[in-house]
């Protein structure tokens, strides 16, 4: 990893620079009380304020509704076409948060699991991903309790501290992030020293370990406490949603005439008719069940299978749901509690 | 009268209720709670916090069990209540409504004509931000009213939390996800969330309480209530103040079109 230092006053420089090299560079921009990933065309146009994002930078390379193909029938022929890949852009995601960064790899890994998704891995492969360490947090924010944290470098291409005084680090993990360094390279000093950048960030403390949680979900199947847990929970998919590794999703067809397109749009393992069969049977039908599936598979199965947490401790969960299901509470209820009973 | 605590002892002891829904302490707000036991009654809490419409969870039968079911209700349960009840979702007996707005000061109500009554006389003041924003959009042309909606409604992302939110859309199999033949196209992009709202604000018309659950649940603030809001009110002009139940499924006989007989 290579170490920079820049003028804090000189970033919205190298930010300009990015702007006008990049086909889209994507960034927090507020709209009334929310925070939205939206393209910019000027620095002046980002963010600096919020935690984080109300919705996680997953549909940069997993879209709320992706074309997969295109169809034509003609007699009984039907032909396919590629979506080409110059239609996916460039793009660099801009004062993204150490978790959303790291909120890459589970997908990366789910979407290369047993299938190598190719438009996934084409976003993916033009993306770059410039995170800026967490000076404040919030009460929903639990990073540091699921292996993160908000100085965490982890998946990222470039790492930004803002500095006490009047310097910013930039720690450069990938090529693609020394691309973006050399856009500007007057305004970085190389440093070799490690610069302490720990007094620059916002103090998370750990509430548990996701080898505690992992560790209980073991007996936890058939505990009483999803019941428990579950019971105000109102079946939607906000949570799901909003979260930058759920990479749950539905194929449809998008018919006009002969022509159309298939798509892929998010779907959400909260939903009654997620897993409804078509002869009527469904095997998850009550939301307790669906809430188990919900954590089990973040924290038990993939772990397990993919060897990545399936949680970022963004919190972003915790604050769409319309009914306080806090997530952290909740895994900090079965990190302590006696599944046998 | 007399306080939640002493009134929900009671609920559990003299009436044998298995469960209260009600509100609790959450993370950063009050949230719903299912009481269970005397153990848990000093969590209840009841005050001007609680915004939740509990109401959802009373067609929500693998819940409620088959016991009594007691329920702290504010005005905005109570009136989703006696909708419900039009509807023949719930039957009179199946709750216990312990009503008010703080928990010093509750009552209880166990028939529908008592919620009337305590409906009646508790006149809701009308939310003045929700009254502002209808008017402004009131005020725009057309082509301004458009591009607003468009723009709020290509953010919705269908996690259906507006739905699930609302304890009026009960339906087991919601119009969204009917797919023969497909009515609403179910991925998020501009023209089928159109599609998803301008349903659900049909499906509510005459219906819509004004709870503003919908609103309150969405994740991305969309003003959403403010649609089945001035539905309510185009309805109240057209159809008259007094209109009770469904407009979808209402009819009068005296009508002169006959397509309904």
């Amino acid at each position: 990893m290579k170490r920079y230092i820049i003028e804090k006053s000189k970033v919205n420089e190298w930010l300009k620079q990015i702007i006008k090299s990049t086909e889209r560079v994507l960034a927090p921009v507020k709209d009334g009380e929310k925070v939205y990933f939206r393209p910019i065309t000027s620095p002046q146009e980002t963010d600096y304020d919020s935690v984080t994002t109300t919705e996680s930078a997953k549909e940069t390379v997993f879209p709320r509704t992706e074309t997969l193909f295109r169809f034509k029938t003609e007699g009984k022929d039907t032909t396919l076409s590629e979506v080409s890949a110059e239609s996916y852009p460039q793009t660099v995601l801009w004062r993204a948060r150490p978790c959303d960064a790291v909120g890459f790899l589970p997908l990366d890994a789910i979407f290369n699991w047993d299938y190598k998704d190719n438009i996934y891995n084409l976003r993916r492969a033009k993306l770059t991903i410039v995170s800026f360490s967490c000076n404040t947090s919030d009460s929903c924010c639990f990073c540091t309790s699921v292996g993160g944290g908000p100085g965490n470098t982890e998946g990222t291409d470039i790492l930004v501290t803002l500095l006490n005084d009047e310097r910013a680090l930039a720690e450069v993990v990938t090529e693609k992030g020394e691309k973006l360094i050399s856009l500007c390279p007057t305004l970085f000093k190389a440093v070799e020293s490690d610069e302490d950048k720990s007094s620059a960030l916002a103090k998370i403390s750990s509430r548990f370990t996701s080898e505690q949680v992992q560790e209980h979900l073991k007996n936890a199947f058939d505990s009483s406490i999803w019941k428990q847990q579950s019971a105000r929970c109102i079946g939607c998919g906000a949570c799901a949603f909003v979260c930058p590794t759920c990479a749950c999703f539905d194929i449809q067809d998008d018919k006009c005439g002969r022509d159309g397109k298939r798509i892929r749009c998010w779907d959400s393992c909260g939903f009654s008719l997620f897993t409804k069969h078509t002869s009527g049977y469904n095997p998850r039908p009550e939301q307790s069940m669906r809430w188990r599936q919900r954590l089990l598979h973040k924290f038990s199965y993939m772990p397990d299978r993919i060897k990545v947490l399936g949680c970022t401790g963004c919190g972003r969960c915790s604050r769409a749901c319309p009914v306080d299901m806090n997530i952290a509470e909740h895994l900090y209820s079965i990190a302590n509690y006696n599944h046998e009973k | 009268m007399s306080n939640l605590e002493e009134t929900a002892r009671s609920l559990f002891k003299e009436e044998k209720v298995n469960l209260i829904i009600g509100f609790e302490e959450g993370s950063r707000h009050p949230r719903p709670f299912f009481c269970t036991s005397t153990d848990d009654i000093p969590k209840l809490i009841l005050d001007k916090r609680c915004h939740n419409n509990t109401a959802v969870y009373l067609t929500k039968k693998d819940l409620l069990g088959t016991g009594l079911v007691g329920i702290v209700a504010t005005l905005r349960v109570l009136k989703s209540a006696l909708q419900l009840s039009l509807e023949n979702q719930i039957n009179e007996g199946q709750f216990i409504f312990i009503a008010g707005e703080d928990a010093s000061d509750v009552q209880v109500l166990k028939d529908k004509a008592s919620i009337q009554s305590y409906v009646d006389a508790h006149p809701e003041i009308p939310d003045s931000k929700v009254e502002e924003r209808l008017h402004h959009i009131e005020s725009m042309s057309r082509e301004d009213r458009w591009a607003f909606w468009k723009n709020e409604l290509s953010k919705c992302i269908r996690c259906y939390a507006c739905r699930a939110a609302c304890p009026l859309c009960y339906c087991e199999r919601c119009v969204a996800e009917v797919n023969c033949p497909q009515w609403i196209d179910p991925w998020a992009a501009p023209l089928s969330n159109m599609e998803w709202q301008v349903n659900r604000a049909m499906h509510m018309a005459g219906r819509c309480t004004g709870c503003g659950a919908c609103y309150e649940a969405c994740p991305l603030d969309l003003p959403i209530n403010l649609l089945t809001k001035e539905l309510s009110s185009e309805i109240s002009e057209d159809f008259g103040k007094g209109i009770s139940g469904n407009v979808l499924s209402s009819f009068n006989p005296a009508d002169k079109e006959n397509f309904f007989k």
